[in-house]
């Protein structure tokens, strides 16, 4: 107890300027192992300190205290507390630490699953994302755990949030194959599949030297959403995908694979069979929603085609080409697509026509032009961001080492500028 | 259909029947009087195998013969393809031929044309001594190193082996007489050989690789030669499928030709394969250029009037009347060993270029008048006209309810917009992605590396 006391009157005396702070930080370190050992005893002691003054202090006593297992007591006053204590951290003492913070969110995490509640963990869990990451190109470790307690508690739209911004740091590919996964889900979710698809696409082809779980759910999902979204499915992953994920992952989802190829064929009564036979399959990687999405989308798919033969077509012929069972089938149909923006036409029910129009953008508007400014604006900054990062990685010594040393695999046009001295 | 309202009556009469009353015009007045040698052969009436087996010699006429037989439907054709086959075969020396076509037969032509044992062993007997002599004069010679005997050696053994059947070891004997060639006259010999073999063999690859040799020699070859080298390619081509290419060729063929190349393509068939080949794939101005107007080849397409016929007729937009041709000349044409494989290719794709050029110059097209100059029904006409559009070879649209098609002629500034917006997006989505993937690499690299130090 006097360690702990002692300690208390340190933290509460070294936390006021930086330098104090670094030193109250070795003290702190050595005394971890204690604190450890009193982890029990240790929760009386948090009131005596300020979470907004005393981040770093209380950050090692809370992360001591949460250290053993989670039980459902034990849950419900520590989410309490560590709700309050993110909500009033300092992000700079934090950071000092954040392997800590990180395994105290996810103690945070956990509590919250137990007690069933994950909604209580969503705002707090994006308080710390905010805080723990240095920019916000940069991917936390906790920025999966959010994502996780977002898709339980189903808020999907402050899930979107997050996926808005652009990442280019990742502390740890396995945080970036979960963030990328679960952002996908949610936004399968939201039926953006347009982001969806980009993000299981970074899943899929990000470096990986063996195969895990998480790129194969992923490629499953994939392959659905690529259906969905652009109706077809492209048979290779492209060139810069690890060469362990185009070996591998086409073999470990042939199920969904045959669903594609039998898609493509264009008859709707193959896919349903098909989709019947090997339901519980489907169910069981919980994909059974989004196929049901592909095969409506079949649908969507050949009356797309339609329009761009067609002028006017009647009823009865959408229903017969599409395979529909009646022509109010296929009005459904139809409408359903010209609501939701797909198609551009008009019903005619008098005669039972339905005539496809042009699509009305004229490229004139002003908006328009304010859209193509932005685009053309965010692509100059990307495009000097990859110069910056060409020229970076140019100067690294590691790189030139390696380069100069493959000197005599490559033409000599190609490695010109490596300086000599990097001949190993 | 769009037209002048002032024009005269006839002139619109003949715009809408597209060439529907031309067929009686069938100019056969010129064929009547020639002579028996140059009748058309291949026409829409029922092949008369006599004259058609005349245009062939050797090989080739027997197993045109049996091909006919297998193919036609017609027993009395058959039998008759059959007993020619039979013939032919007596004058020759391969007998496992001759057994295939007796056991073809059945006994149905009577006593005469069944199983000869004693003719089959003589032939195979005096095989064998030949064999013996022909092997004992080629190893004295290779003794005696005469490049020229042994050149004639092989040779003599290449023609042993052609006409005893056995395709593989002539082909192998031919290709031996490369090393002993001496002049361009030996090796044009060693290619015209080699390429007879490969055809009768159906290895058109062997068949471009030695007529490419044989064109490098470096004197200048004799006409027939080189129209006897690009009748080969052609063939070549057309069992690739390469019809532009086939066609070129067989339009190059001179009509130094004749009858010197028999044994392998008579000028009836230069002239249809040559023909339709050309109709299938060239654009109008090439076929005004190459065909019609092709002084060389008309001498060709005046063996075979029908096919000049349905070429003109099609460059005229008489749509109707070259359909007919080509279905008359259909069942003809599948019983002909080399083109019976492309035949439904060809006519399809003669049929798409009918309709596509049809419906070039106009804005809007009746399609029910369509329809009847392509002689199907509406919903036929709108069938083959989606598939066409939906590949992008015809750019209109269909107005189904009014039976119409009207031209659409894609709005390029909208294009270009859509186009310029899409490759932004795809930019974005690109050099994110490997801005990310690059930074996996860096910390993996470093990972390796730090773990190394």
């Amino acid at each position: 107890m006097n360690l702990v006391e002692g300690l208390l009157t340190q933290i509460q005396g070294l936390s006021s300027t930086a330098s104090d702070v670094l030193s109250l930080q070795n003290v702190l370190n050595q005394a971890d192992e204690s604190l450890h050992a009193e982890s029990t005893r240790l929760l009386p002691f948090l009131d005596q300190l300020d979470p907004s003054k005393h981040s770093l202090g209380y950050l090692y006593f809370l992360e001591a205290c949460t250290a053993g297992p989670v039980t459902t007591e034990s849950a419900s006053s520590f989410v309490l507390v560590i709700a309050r204590f993110i909500s009033s951290c300092v992000a700079e003492q934090i950071r000092l630490a954040p392997d800590k913070f990180i395994s105290v969110c996810k103690r945070f995490k956990d509590q919250v699953l137990l007690l069933e509640e994950p909604l209580r963990g969503v705002a707090p869990m994006l308080t710390a994302v905010r805080k723990l990451q240095s920019s916000t190109e940069h991917l936390t470790t906790l920025h999966p755990e959010f994502l996780l307690l977002c898709l339980l508690a189903k808020c999907y739209k402050t899930g979107l949030s997050i996926l808005e911004e652009d990442i280019f740091e990742v502390d740890q590919p396995r945080d970036l194959y979960l963030y990328c996964y679960y952002g996908g889900m949610i936004c399968i979710g939201q039926k953006c599949f347009r982001k969806a698809l980009e993000l299981l696409h970074n899943v899929v082809t990000a470096p990986m030297s063996t195969i895990n779980a998480i790129a194969v759910e992923a490629y499953k999902k994939y392959i659905l959403v690529s259906l969905i979204h652009h109706g077809q499915l492209s048979t290779s992953l492209p060139k810069y995908a690890s060469g362990v994920a185009q070996r591998n992952l086409k073999s470990l989802c042939l199920s969904y694979i045959e669903l594609a190829n039998s898609y493509n064929n264009g008859k709707i009564a193959d896919l349903e069979t098909y989709v019947q036979a090997n339901m519980e399959k489907f169910g069981s990687d919980n994909n059974l929603g989004l196929v049901k999405q592909v095969v409506s989308s079949i649908y969507k798919r050949n009356i797309q085609r339609l329009t761009q033969t067609y002028l006017t077509l009647s009823l009865q012929d959408i229903a017969n080409t599409v395979q529909l069972n009646s022509p109010k089938e296929a009005e459904m149909h139809v409408l359903q697509m010209i609501q939701d923006g797909e198609i551009y036409a008009t019903i005619n029910q008098k005669d039972g026509m339905v005539r496809f129009l042009e699509d009305p953008e004229l490229y004139k508007t002003c908006e328009m032009i304010e859209h193509i400014d932005l685009s053309i604006q965010r692509l100059m900054t990307l495009s000097k961001k990859l110069t910056v990062m060409d020229e970076l990685i140019s100067c690294d010594p590691l790189y030139l080492g390696k380069a100069g040393r493959e000197r005599q695999r490559f033409d000599f046009d190609d490695f010109d500028s490596v300086p000599q001295r990097f001949n190993i | 259909m769009d037209g002048e309202d002032g024009a005269p009556k006839s002139l619109m009469e003949e715009m809408y029947a597209n060439g529907i009353e031309g067929v009686d015009d069938a100019p056969s007045s010129s064929t009547s009087t020639t002579i028996r040698k140059n009748r058309p052969i291949i026409s829409g009436e029922q092949l008369d195998i006599e004259a058609y087996a005349a245009l062939y010699s050797g090989r080739t006429k027997i197993m045109r013969l049996i091909f006919l037989a297998d193919h036609c439907d017609n027993s009395g054709m058959q039998l008759e393809a059959l007993r020619m086959a039979y013939d032919e075969l007596k004058k020759g020396e391969n007998t496992q031929l001759f057994r295939e076509v007796v056991q073809k037969i059945d006994g149905r032509l009577g006593p005469n044309y069944s199983t000869d044992a004693t003719w089959c062993a003589m032939v195979d007997r005096k095989a064998d001594q030949r064999k013996d002599k022909l092997e004992s004069e080629l190893n004295a010679y290779r003794t005696n190193l005469i490049k020229e005997s042994i050149r004639m050696g092989y040779n003599d053994f290449g023609d042993f082996y052609y006409a005893h059947g056995a395709l593989g070891d002539a082909f192998k004997s031919y290709v031996r007489t490369r090393d002993y060639c001496t002049t361009s006259k030996h090796i044009i010999q060693m290619c015209l050989s080699a390429i007879l073999v490969s055809i009768e063999m159906g290895q058109f690859a062997h068949v471009t690789s030695y007529v490419s040799k044989a064109e490098q020699t470096p004197e200048a070859l004799d006409p027939p030669s080189i129209a006897k080298l690009r009748c080969a390619a052609g063939l070549a081509h057309l069992e690739a499928k390469k019809y532009k290419l086939a066609a070129r060729k067989f339009l190059e063929v001179g009509p130094e030709l004749g009858n010197s190349y028999s044994e392998v393509i008579a000028p009836q068939d230069v002239a249809t394969y040559g023909g339709l080949c050309a109709l299938a794939s060239f654009d109008r101005t090439e076929l005004k250029n190459k065909v019609i107007d092709n002084i060389n080849f008309r001498n060709f397409l005046e063996l075979v009037p029908e096919v000049r016929e349905l070429i003109n007729d099609f460059y005229s937009s008489h749509y109707a009347s070259c359909l007919e041709y080509l279905g008359n000349l259909k069942s003809n044409l599948m019983l002909d060993i080399h083109i019976h494989d492309h035949v439904e290719t060809l006519y399809d794709q003669i049929r798409s270029r009918a309709l596509i050029q049809y419906t070039h110059p106009f804005v809007s097209v009746d399609m029910r008048m369509m329809a009847d100059a392509f002689k199907t029904s509406v919903a036929g006409l709108e069938k083959e006209l989606e598939s066409l559009i939906t590949d992008n070879q015809i750019q209109a649209r269909i107005d189904s309810h009014n039976k119409i098609l009207y031209a659409r002629h894609a709005d390029q500034r909208n294009a270009t917009f859509q186009r310029v917006l899409q490759t932004g997006n795809e930019f974005d989505w690109d050099v994110r992605a490997m801005l990310l993937r690059a930074n996996l690499l860096k910390h993996e690299y470093n990972l390796r590396a730090s773990r190394k130090i």
